[in-house]
């Protein structure tokens, strides 16, 4: 019994993490527009600078500063920030498919300066020497996970109360008006991409600071943790949650993090012995499957994008 | 006494470098005027009209409002400088109401938003009776309506219209166009690119005529009213210099 609930509880944080990047997502593509196909380098910016910050001293990487855990968490976000100021500066005037092309680029680079440079991350071998904070008082077994789980679980709620309240303001109503017509709100006075870029910066944040919570669930990140399959994760939640809609991105996360980790343990228990060595392709060929179904036959999401009129100050 | 508010001198434009569309096109628009522009199909209009909103790179000559360059002046500044364009579609926001649209023209505006906002509502009635409907359910004369109020937040000097009448009934066309007729009794000037050659011309007091990327002809519009050189300009018979 005490085994399915560890496993639950498991399996809702690290869902529950997930949820975090699609939010971080929605508001860039689902409220804004902006195809970001490097979900994965702001995630795994945000789990490298909070291990690198957070750390204790290594051989043979940079790290070890041993920063309060919040200040390691907040100093993982912000180099997600940075680098998405950087590659927004750079690649926010392309449109739609290009920006996609640029970001996972800009992805793919990550990952390889991660795999290949050992001085400043330990290299294939990943960042080591984590501990996770209040492990001292809680220990590593089932209480710690389930204090963590709670804590991430705020942090969800969190990020979901601000973006709802973001889209619902002047500025998330912005951000709509650039997605639907750039030129139109740059007659009107409005600086799409000085827009765009902060929309970007922000969405990149909270994908690192999922980035951060999940390097210090496992104490560890590699480049391994850092390739496109998670980016493909991450856009598959958001499609099938439904873009634009915040409990859509996290609904869906927990759908296709359920279906992941479903059909990950139906292949390796009923694939035939000679075709365990493929099951993990297999996986990545649901996700595919589920991205273009999606597309086609449901585009708007499970839950769609909720266009509420308000009636408030009607009397105005 | 003439007080141009807008001139245009030389100017050539395009959408790809070194393939101009314009080629030293010029012109004047007087304050509290409506100035029409008007041409065939593929003359320039719109790309003008582009080109002086700031979406088109100017290559060569010069854009002067109240004697100020504003030639590389980028589209979402020239608001500030008092000039405001009124798309030819998707001109408004369609998710968004009509009353959050007009907001959203407001959002850093200055003054009073809310007092400013009910007086756009005031002077355009239809759009008041609906201000809490999402934008994409209004007619397209509606549409434009709105489109030309949220022109109107920042109280602009001048306004760029790009085909009003695009899409719309005779009727609709009609109370667009003397809508814009109006707001140059307050002081407005509106630069008006129009395909509805007939009724334009009836509410326009200067028109000029593009075709191939250069001007053509301009006078006053009453006095360009059943000019046969329009019409051949039009079916493609007569160039400037052509005997």
């Amino acid at each position: 019994m005490i085994g399915t609930i560890s496993y639950l509880v498991f399996f809702a944080t690290t869902a529950s993490i997930l949820a975090i990047a699609v939010l971080g997502l929605n508001l860039q593509w689902g409220n804004t527009g902006l195809f970001n196909g490097g979900v994965v380098a702001f995630f795994g910016a945000g789990a490298y600078g909070t291990l690198i910050l957070g750390g204790t001293p290594q051989d043979g990487h940079l790290g070890g500063y041993g920063l309060f855990y919040p200040l390691a968490l907040l100093g993982g976000m912000a180099a997600a920030g940075v680098m998405a100021w950087i590659v927004g500066l750079l690649t926010l005037r392309l449109r739609h498919d290009y920006l996609a092309i640029a970001t996972f680029g800009v992805a793919v680079a990550f990952e390889n300066l991660m795999r290949n440079a050992e001085w400043l991350a330990g290299g294939a071998k990943g960042v080591r020497g984590f501990e996770r904070p209040l492990r001292d008082a809680l220990g590593d077994g089932f209480l710690y996970n389930i204090a963590f789980f709670i804590t991430v679980l705020i942090i969800l709620i969190t990020v979901y109360l601000f973006l709802e309240r973001l889209v619902a303001s002047p500025f998330g109503r912005l951000l709509r008006a650039i997605r639907e017509d750039e030129e139109a709100a740059s007659s009107l006075g409005k600086s799409p991409s000085r827009i765009r870029l902060t929309a970007f910066i922000t969405g990149s944040v909270i994908l690192g600071l999922a980035g951060g919570l999940y390097g210090t669930f496992y104490a560890f990140v590699s480049p391994q943790d850092v390739l496109p399959t998670l980016t493909f994760q991450i856009w598959a939640m958001l499609i099938v949650g439904g873009a634009g809609n915040n409990r859509g991105a996290i609904f869906g996360a927990f759908l296709i993090w359920g279906a992941w980790t479903a059909s990950g343990w139906a292949l390796s228990r009923f694939a035939p012995v000679e075709a365990q060595l493929y099951t993990g392709s297999m996986q990545f060929v649901l996700i595919g499957v589920v991205i273009v179904g999606m597309l086609m036959w449901r585009p708007q999401g499970l839950l769609p994008e909720r266009l509420v009129v308000s009636q408030r100050g009607s009397k105005e | 006494m003439p007080d141009p508010v807008l001139q245009v001198s030389d100017v050539t434009a395009g959408y790809v470098p070194d393939l101009p569309i314009l080629h030293g096109v010029s012109l004047t628009a007087e304050r509290g005027r409506i100035t029409l522009i008007i041409g065939p199909n593929g003359a320039g209009k719109s790309t003008l009209i582009k080109a002086i909103a700031g979406l088109i790179p100017v290559s060569a000559g010069r854009l002067t409002l109240d004697g100020q360059d504003v030639t590389h002046i980028r589209p979402d500044q020239l608001a500030a400088y008092g000039i405001a364009y009124v798309p030819q579609t998707d001109n408004i926001f369609r998710s968004l109401t009509i009353r959050q649209n007009l907001d959203l023209a407001l959002r850093r505006a200055g003054g009073d938003a809310a007092a400013r906002r009910n007086q756009l509502l005031t002077q355009f009635p239809a759009l008041a009776d609906k201000q809490h409907d999402r934008a994409g359910t209004l007619s397209g004369g509606q549409r434009q309506f709105l489109a030309i109020a949220m022109a109107l937040a920042r109280a602009p000097r001048l306004i760029l219209m790009d085909e009003p009448s695009a899409g719309l009934s005779p009727k609709a066309t009609a109370e667009v166009l003397e809508h814009a007729r109006k707001l140059t009794a307050d002081g407005v000037s509106i630069l008006l690119v129009e395909q509805n050659v007939s009724q334009a011309m009836k509410l326009a007091d200067h028109c000029y005529i593009l075709a191939e990327g250069r001007n053509q002809v301009d006078g006053p519009a009453a006095e360009l009213i059943g000019n046969k050189v329009v019409g051949e300009i039009y079916l493609g018979g007569r160039r400037m210099g052509a005997a």
